[in-house]
């Protein structure tokens, strides 16, 4: 509570410093498919340290294990080899007490449920009473903007809103982790954009932790705090490149030179890892 | 409201494409019979007219014309008391009440299998196989067994009727529900598990939900082989009442005119079940906002 105190009266940037800490913890952590022509090494030797209040990206072309990276975060697959702890206890045990949520390629929306009711799934599920679960569906809804949009069904929005729906969804939950696997990737680019600025707004007034799939390059270094650059056969980190952009960013932050650099740096890992040969 | 419409002619082409081919049929099939007629009366020179009026106005024609079976229905419907033995109204009432307990049993014993059947896979292996060998026993073998061993318990009447259409009509349901209650998508089933979700939970929010199309599916077939089972179901208890009892008396008697009309309300009372069932499946997808 005393550092919350101290670190307002301090400078505008660390507001949000808080409590720092671990999240995501991944030692040597490896996963392989058996596959009936020979195995698949998904994931080799990874390390990660993922801190609270940070926004994480990882990138890599496709086959880079990114996903199945968000995934064993997610305990929706086990690793072969080495450990992952989140939040300090096993991903097993972090999913068994909701420390997460986890946001789709696809919105994933129960197609026979309206926008509220599909944001009310997880709260059934968690047995809270009608009165909680219809304040969070508010809270969460307006959170999104897609307040008044209640009675519709998935159906009845487009590709943006239903993300935005399922993101609301995710949200209500109310995780201090937010897994996000290439949630804009089905979206064109003026839709992501827009999306984008209002995901980092969303992190910015809630101090969640973020993990978040992509491979836009663009769309890694302007919403991250770091971003993992990850390359395929084996699925491994290249590098990790921690941004020195402002918090507080706004779309045209792309211009600069130091958004450049970054996008850079990011690329240079790319083509390190063979990312651009087929 | 428009398609309905576009639907409609068709529909009647068809019909009176076969009204014109039965009475074709008629008058092809009856004259031999009504040429054996003439001989006998040593009646010649019969016009080509009457030789047709004739084939459709025997009493036991090979192929009754159109208009006799209608007005066989008319007569056993309209112009008898419901409570008549010869009503067929009150047959066919004795036939739908054991479909109608046979397809309930039918759906229940159906979705309760697909249930464990996807939750466990044990029961995956072996249920599986013997759900599929029980329709390959033919049901006209299967219901006298049937109704003998319940009789020997002491099971009588509408029962074991509805037994036999329980055995016909919980395959379609078993079937399609397995395959709806697997239906869902990877993701819609990994967000359950990031909730932590019970497999009851599941069952109840995704699985059951996702599988109502296919259970509508397996209930319009589930419904119609349900009244097949039931008029089966009728003919080892002595074909007392019932559509299967109007159709074995008919065959006895040579009453074909009977079992035509037995056999045209048959299938108008299966074409109206199928008819309800659509219509409910129509209604429970639209209030679970399915696209119209």
């Amino acid at each position: 509570m005393q550092d919350a105190i101290l670190s307002s009266e301090s400078s505008m940037q660390d507001t949000k410093n808080v409590v720092v800490s671990t999240v995501v913890e991944a030692r040597s952590l490896s996963l392989r498919f058996q596959t009936n022509d020979g195995h698949v090494d998904a994931l080799s030797d990874i390390d990660l340290t993922i801190e609270s209040g940070n926004f994480v990206s990882f990138i890599g072309p496709s086959g880079c294990g990114k996903t199945t990276l968000l995934r064993v975060i997610a305990d929706l697959e086990q690793p072969t080899g080495g450990s992952i702890e989140v939040n300090g206890v096993s991903a097993e045990q972090a999913r068994l007490s909701r420390a997460y949520g986890y946001v789709f390629q696809a919105a994933s929306l129960y197609p026979w449920r309206t926008i509220a009711n599909n944001v009310a799934l997880p709260l059934e599920i968690m047995g809270l009473d009608r009165k909680e679960r219809k304040a969070r569906i508010k809270k969460n809804l307006e959170l999104v903007n897609l307040a008044g949009f209640e009675k519709k069904y998935p159906w009845q929005l487009s590709g943006g809103m239903q993300q935005r729906a399922s993101i609301a969804r995710a949200l209500a939950v109310e995780p201090d982790l937010l897994l996000m696997d290439e949630p804009f990737g089905a979206l064109d680019e003026i839709v992501r954009d827009h999306l984008n600025e209002q995901l980092l707004k969303l992190w910015d007034k809630t101090n969640k932790t973020v993990v978040f799939v992509t491979h836009s390059i663009p769309e890694a270094v302007f919403l991250s705090t770091h971003i993992v650059v990850m390359s395929p056969r084996p699925g491994r980190i290249i590098d990790i490149i921690e941004s020195n952009l402002p918090r507080d960013r706004g779309l045209d932050i792309r211009e600069t030179p130091d958004f450049l650099s970054i996008a850079q740096r990011v690329r240079e890992g790319l083509r390190q890892g063979h990312s651009y040969e087929d | 409201m428009n398609h309905k419409e576009g639907r409609f002619l068709p529909v009647l082409t068809v019909i009176l494409a076969i009204l014109a081919m039965w009475y074709v049929g008629t008058v092809f099939l009856n004259t031999p019979f009504q040429k054996d007629i003439y001989k006998r009366q040593n009646q010649e020179n019969v016009s080509m007219m009457t030789l047709v009026q004739d084939t459709m106005a025997q009493e036991r024609p090979v192929l009754p014309s159109p208009h006799q079976v209608a007005l066989e229905i008319y007569n056993t419907t309209v112009k008898k008391k419901i409570t008549s033995k010869r009503s067929l109204i009150y047959h066919s009432w004795i036939t739908l009440s054991t479909a109608l307990l046979g397809f309930i049993l039918g759906t229940l014993l159906g979705v309760a299998l697909a249930i464990s059947i996807v939750h466990n896979r044990a029961l995956d292996k072996s249920l599986m196989p013997w759900i599929i060998a029980s329709q390959t026993i033919p049901i006209l073998a299967i219901a006298p067994m049937i109704i003998v061993v319940l009789n020997s318990m002491g099971i009588q009447g509408l029962l074991p009727k509805a037994m036999i259409s329980m055995y016909l009509s919980f395959f379609p349901i078993a079937v399609g529900m397995v395959k709806g209650l697997r239906s869902p998508e990877v993701s819609h089933t990994d967000l359950m598990r990031t909730y932590n979700a019970s497999s009851w939970q599941t069952l109840i929010k995704l699985r059951l939900p996702a599988s109502l199309p296919y259970l509508f599916t397996g209930m319009k077939i589930a419904i119609a082989i349900a009244l097949v089972g039931a008029i089966v179901g009728e003919l080892p208890t002595g074909a007392v009442a019932g559509l299967g009892a109007r159709l074995l008396a008919g065959s006895y008697y040579g009453q074909t005119v009977q079992i035509w009309s037995a056999l045209i309300m048959a299938s108008v009372l299966a074409g109206s079940l199928v008819g309800l069932v659509s219509l409910a499946n129509h209604f429970v997808l639209k209030r679970m906002g399915a696209a119209a």
